[in-house]
């Protein structure tokens, strides 16, 4: 950077602090670690100020300013805490307590709430006001979603989630006064509308007004039928980020632990969706050579993430035939699982019951989805996402930290590096890439790190050089970099051969199921998830033995027809 | 000697409204010619010296206001008039866009050129959509006669004016409400800063004044700014339209000098607001707005200037007078205050949403003999004291301040059906 950004001197409760012009008195005091209570503000969005319990004293004036939006300026003398402001912001507290529904005990976040945690925070010992709002039931939007919006704090994260970061646009702050709410237009079901089912709201929610379907008893009860033959799959990502709801920090990996958890909790077979990855790049991998060589569509884009998939089908169906044909690694996965898994263990296909864990919610959405079934018996049962394992474990009492180490079974369950880094932004393209090179040109890369497509940054390029032609890649996360992106598209403006889309910021480390958190979190989740891909001894797809062995007794050759009919997919416009 | 003054109002009710040639004859467009004379620089500093303040509610100096945004680079700037005149009890912007219009556009015209605006919008309240076609009218006659339009006067200048016509919300008469709702969007207001002269309408540089504000332009050019001032009050020049409505015999719209008249002359005298009807006796007024203060009869010998009203704890605001009788009760007229705020809260922030409801439900109870207790005054007061310190934008800012000003007066009335023990505990907080 070659701007360097001037510096403000000021005070805060009497700390000298020196911070760069342009940060918020928010920020300045929590580097000077004074913690200003907030409810509305989040470190990934943008500012909103409407819950005011961030109000401070400047400059000994009455009238106070709200810490999230406002910026420093030279010799300002800010109080964060006195009597008054204090009594001010208990108010404030105590009015969005007055229409929100006290059943933290059956609440979906009970436990990891920030009202909550704001009540304990300010010792609330009584309800001041009240309202006598009828509650609302709690609304399943598709499967996915539940909103229940008695709960809403209207703090409107959930609209500058889906408005800024995605651009989808499926919410909105909806009527005015004490009408004033945030919603679907004219109440429909978000099905109805563009919503993607990324999951950005329910994931900064600061309560229970957004969540996931939780369907842990539904998973509790199908182990406890000895007729299911029930096998789980875990995600990339999930690996990096469950161990956050055990205590540990962001990033630790705890794959062999969660694998043991797994098995305790009673599944039949613990696989790995990472082996499905590996399987997605023999596919995609081949498929885009495919498309180089016999002149396909350019650029083919990816589809292993559900959200981009129905953003694609909403706003840019005239681009559908650029998404590459297979279908996601856990879709992948539950195709095989119920074809070659059951023929070679000899079960009914009707006895599998096939559960996923996703760092995601849109994956719950992709599972019911109708190309993603056969003769009406769903590929995968079931989806949890990584807040509902966690839960599901400590309903169970399975303290995952303190269990053994184990290993993911055979014959689904081996991983290569390449697998993994499908959990971070760049990883798709990266693994394809350390195939399809080898692939074409019959050597080994020189280096498999593609340091350049690797990160949280949301927009990013790079290109590789393969016999006759450098071939062009982008890799862009969130859904608002990839509307800019299809938009250049769209107008001729790109000049690239490879695009991978991830909904998520960060890819899917930053899903929207993944334990609540900003992204700092996720930053340190992509560590982990490198780590991982360099602590295996196998970091490239085609080197997966498993793979290998269901192509040689099962599926023939990448593309084959009977890898077409299970492991490849189309796409129709929504709403049309 | 009349105790009134003619500046805005010079012609009113004379001359008719669309008549460009009389409107001359009375000094009309005088002034735009004289502007164009002048340097943009020039112009401010009359205004400047002249003292007006934002006629709004705000009293923000316009000289100050406009110097600023003569030196914020960017183009073009867009001027916008703020004539979503919501209060109740105000009526003074209607009067205007009714009796003078020409005046208006007039002072539009001359902000146009010293900003070089290509564009002007005015913002017209929902309710005075019959106005619009009529205004829309004006404005193409005296484009006809070269005052708006292309090459004002025959010069390099033009400038359009635009109608946006509101569609009944009080909140966007607030400036940055009001710029969201002309661009299309939900009309609630924008955090600030940045400000609406640095990122205003479309993101431009943007000048928001009120319509009296843009009316008194032209008279502060004919007479200079040095004369407009002492006519008025040595702190803020000029003249202020007050609207006078209530239980007062000759409600109505006057234009007074500033800092020359008391309270006392705009209620009581004859040829003014002409005593309270129905030989009954003045309880209070309310000043300025509904956000504005209460008034006790003790009061009426204050001056009515900005700074003579603020040193009392009473303000101009937007001109409204609202003269109440011995028969109202003061909690039930706070409640329809209240009631006003809830129904035109824009919702979005927690202090002003939440607190006027339960401030609603304190009101209630403090009318019903032993419903309330001492609790539930503590508790009004620390609303109050939310509201006011902690509000998003003005609209909640300033909407708990008739009833605290009036607390004060009218203690004993507030205090009558207040019981304190515990076994009313439940009672309160139910």
């Amino acid at each position: 950077m070659s701007t360097q950004k001037e510096l403000v001197n000021l005070t805060i409760d009497g700390i000298a602090v020196t911070v760069p012009a342009g940060t918020t008195i928010l920020e300045a005091a929590r580097r000077a670690n004074v913690n200003i209570p907030t409810l509305c503000d989040h470190p990934d969005l943008g500012r909103r100020a409407v819950c005011r319990l961030c109000v401070v004293e400047c400059n000994g004036g009455r009238k106070l300013k709200a810490a999230c939006a406002n910026e420093v300026w030279e010799g300002a003398n800010v109080v964060t805490d006195n009597p008054r402001i204090r009594q001010i912001r208990r108010t404030i507290l105590e009015l969005i307590l007055a229409d929100h529904p006290k059943d933290c005990l059956s609440c979906v976040r009970n436990g990891s709430c920030e009202l909550q945690a704001l009540a304990e925070r300010f010792g609330i010992r009584k309800h001041v006001f009240k309202v006598g709002i009828p509650a609302q039931e709690p609304l399943l939007h598709s499967g996915t979603l539940v909103r229940q919006m008695s709960k809403c704090v209207k703090c409107g994260r959930c609209i500058a989630a889906c408005r800024e970061v995605q651009q989808v646009h499926a919410i909105n702050s909806v009527s005015r006064s004490l009408s004033y709410a945030l919603g679907t237009p004219y109440n429909t079901m978000l099905g109805d509308g563009t919503c993607t089912f990324c999951g950005r709201c329910a994931s900064v929610c600061p309560v229970g007004a957004i969540y996931e379907n939780d369907q842990v008893n539904d998973i509790f009860d199908i182990l406890a039928d000895p007729e299911n033959h029930v096998v789980v799959q875990t995600a990339p990502a999930v690996r990096v980020a469950l161990g956050e709801a055990f205590g540990l920090p962001a990033g630790s990996i705890s794959t062999g632990k969660m694998v043991a958890a797994l098995k305790r909790l009673g599944f039949s077979k613990v696989f790995d969706t990472d082996f499905a990855a590996d399987l997605t790049i023999m596919e995609e991998g081949h498929e885009f050579l495919d498309r180089l060589k016999n002149d396909g569509k350019l650029p083919m884009i990816t589809s292993c993430c559900p959200g981009w998939i129905n953003f694609a089908e909403t706003f840019f169906p005239d681009l559908l035939d650029h998404l590459s044909s297979c279908k996601s690694p856990q879709q992948m996965f539950g195709a095989v699982a119920k074809t070659y898994y059951a023929e070679k263990l000899g079960i009914a296909r009707e006895k599998i019951r096939v559960v996923s864990i996703m760092p995601c919610t849109a994956k719950k959405f992709e599972r019911a989805r109708p190309e993603m079934k056969e003769n009406n018996d769903p590929d995968v049962d079931f989806v949890l996402t990584t807040r509902e394992l966690a839960r599901m474990l400590k309903a169970a009492g399975i303290e995952m930290n303190n269990l053994p180490e184990a290993e993911f079974d055979r014959i689904m369950g081996e991983s290569t590096g390449a697998g993994v880094i499908f959990g971070a932004s760049g990883g798709v393209m990266e693994a394809a890439l350390r195939t399809v090179y080898e692939v074409v040109t019959g050597a080994e890369l020189p280096s498999l790190d593609f340091e350049d497509l690797r990160g949280y940054h949301g927009v990013k390029y790079s290109k590789v050089e393969l016999p006759g032609r450098t071939v062009k890649l982008a890799v862009v996360n969130s859904l608002g970099n990839a509307r800019a992106l299809m938009q250049d598209l769209r107008a001729g403006k790109t000049d690239v051969d490879f695009i991978e889309v991830m909904a998520c910021p960060g890819g899917c480390v930053g899903g929207a199921g993944q334990p609540y958190g900003s992204s700092a979190k996720v930053k340190e989740r992509i560590k982990g998830i490198y780590i991982e891909d360099k602590n295996l001894p196998l970091r490239k797809s085609h080197q997966n033995s498993e793979v290998q062995t269901l192509y040689r007794e099962f599926l023939g050759e990448p593309l084959s027809e009977r890898a077409h009919h299970l492991l490849h997919t189309h796409y129709h416009p929504r709403h049309k | 000697m009349s105790k009134l003054i003619n500046l805005i109002s010079m012609g009113a009710g004379e001359v008719a409204p669309e008549d460009i040639k009389a409107y001359q004859q009375i000094g009309g467009f005088e002034a735009l010619k004289k502007a164009m004379s002048m340097s943009p620089a020039q112009i401010v500093e009359e205004v400047k010296a002249a003292k007006l303040l934002g006629r709004g509610g705000a009293a923000f100096p316009l000289g100050i206001k406009w110097e600023h945004l003569l030196h914020i680079e960017g183009e073009p700037k867009y001027i916008v008039c703020n004539a979503d005149e919501g209060e109740p009890g105000t009526f003074k912007d209607r009067f205007v866009l009714r009796q003078v219009p020409l005046r208006l556009f007039e002072g539009i015209a001359i902000a146009g050129y010293v900003f070089n605006s290509p564009k002007a919008y005015i913002y017209l309240r929902g309710e005075y959509r019959d106005l619009k076609e009529k205004l829309l009218s004006i404005i193409d006659k005296a484009k006809s006669a070269g005052f708006l339009g292309k090459n004002i006067l025959g010069s390099n200048y033009s400038l359009e004016i635009e109608i946006i016509s509101g569609a009944g919300a009080y909140i966007c008469g607030e400036n940055s409400a009001l710029l969201n709702s002309t661009e299309g969007k939900v009309g609630r207001p924008r955090i600030k800063p940045p400000h609406l002269a640095e990122v205003g309408l479309f993101q431009m540089p943007t000048l928001v004044n009120n319509v009296e504000s843009l009316a008194a332009i032209p008279e502060i050019l004919l007479l200079g700014g040095q004369r407009y001032l002492e006519l008025g009050h040595p702190d803020s020049g000029g003249s202020k339209l007050i609207s006078l409505a209530g239980h007062c015999l000759q409600r109505g719209i006057y234009e007074i000098p500033l800092g020359r008249l008391t309270l006392r002359d705009i209620i009581f005298d004859p040829e003014l607001g002409g005593g309270i009807a129905d030989g009954k006796k003045l309880k209070f007024f309310h000043l300025g707005g509904q956000s504005g203060a209460i008034g006790h009869p003790d009061q009426l010998d204050t001056v009515y200037s900005y700074t003579d009203l603020r040193a009392a704890g009473l303000s101009v605001g937007s001109g409204a007078v609202v003269v109440m009788d011995e028969s109202v009760s003061i909690l039930e007229y706070l409640k329809a205050v209240n009631e006003f705020f809830i129904h035109e809260s824009c919702g979005k922030c927690v202090p002003c949403r939440e607190g006027n409801r339960q401030i609603h439900k304190i009101l209630d109870r403090l009318l019903i003999p032993g419903a309330a207790t001492r609790t539930d005054l503590a508790t009004l007061r620390r609303l109050i004291d939310t509201m006011t310190a902690a509000s998003f934008c003005g609209l909640g800012q300033t909407a708990a301040v008739a009833i605290s000003t009036a607390w004060k007066h009218f203690k004993s009335e507030f205090e009558a059906n207040v019981v304190d023990g515990p076994e009313h505990y439940k009672l309160a907080v139910g």
